[in-house]
């Protein structure tokens, strides 16, 4: 499990490779608290084109960050998943109020859009 | 269940988070000796990571030392995943089986809302400080050659 996190113009963009269960949630929350620790994040992108698998400890983690993100008039995007995560994503209804699309360069279009009509 | 037993695995393990993935690779691997889809073995994964999950985080509260013990049994057309602990045990079945329901805030209770819907039949048997064992079933159409895993 890896998570490759990049920061640019206050969005966090986390790429989350493998799997997303509840030993990697706990490696992803403390990644991601550390980098919003120590650099002005205002958005993210969680980016899980190479994640393969998720489960309610995944979307868990997700919602938390959501949480932070939305607290601060952020916008949270996700994008890049396969059909199996999106149907668990689906049921567990966080894609009813986080917005997702398919590649990371499309996550920055909502961004800009959202945040210039002041998210 | 008056079945035949096609193949049965029994695996005790510490109740580590590193178990997690390592016991829904091994239901998994189970399952693929029948006919199942792609997408059945992926809701398999799912709901075998939730109840394991479940006795290590809510079961055990996070104990490693204490032990797990999953009973994965293949029937004809049938998967039977069995997850124990010997933990605290749930006060409230009925109330832990709903959606929502968490005692965790970055949580939100999808656990058995996933077993649930990617299983047939969920079974939740739990005493208070005795512990909990939860048994998932699945029936496999055995004409499941559309999608066939071929792992």
């Amino acid at each position: 499990m890896t998570h490759i996190l990049q920061n640019k113009n206050d969005t966090l963009v986390v790429k989350v490779v493998g799997e997303l269960d509840m030993l990697t949630a706990q490696e992803f929350r403390e990644i991601v608290e550390k980098a919003m620790a120590g650099a002005l994040v205002r958005n993210m992108i969680i980016d899980l084109d190479k994640a393969g698998f998720i489960d309610s400890s995944g979307i868990g983690v997700i919602l938390g960050r959501y949480r932070k993100i939305k607290a601060q008039n952020g916008v949270m995007v996700l994008c890049g998943m396969n059909e199996n995560i999106k149907r668990i994503l689906e049921m567990s209804g966080i894609l009813s109020f986080i917005p997702f699309c398919s590649s990371e360069k499309e996550s920055w279009e909502i961004i800009a859009k959202k945040a210039f009509k002041g998210a | 269940m008056d079945r035949i037993v096609k193949n049965r695995i029994i695996l005790e393990f510490d109740g580590r988070a590193e178990n997690v993935s390592l016991s829904r690779v091994t239901v998994a691997a189970l399952a693929a000796q029948l006919s199942v889809t792609l997408s059945e073995l992926e809701e398999i994964k799912v709901a075998t990571s939730e109840a394991v999950s479940n006795a290590i985080i809510h079961g055990y509260q996070n104990n490693p030392e204490k032990t797990v013990r999953l009973v994965c049994t293949l029937y004809e057309d049938w998967l039977e995943v069995e997850v124990k602990d010997e933990g605290v045990g749930i006060k409230d079945i009925k109330q832990a089986l709903q959606p929502a329901f968490s005692s965790d805030p970055e949580r939100m209770g999808l656990g058995f809302v996933f077993m649930q819907s990617f299983m047939d039949e969920v079974v939740v048997d739990s005493q208070v400080n005795l512990g909990t064992t939860v048994t998932l079933r699945k029936k496999i159409s055995s004409s499941g050659v559309k999608n066939k895993a071929v792992s």
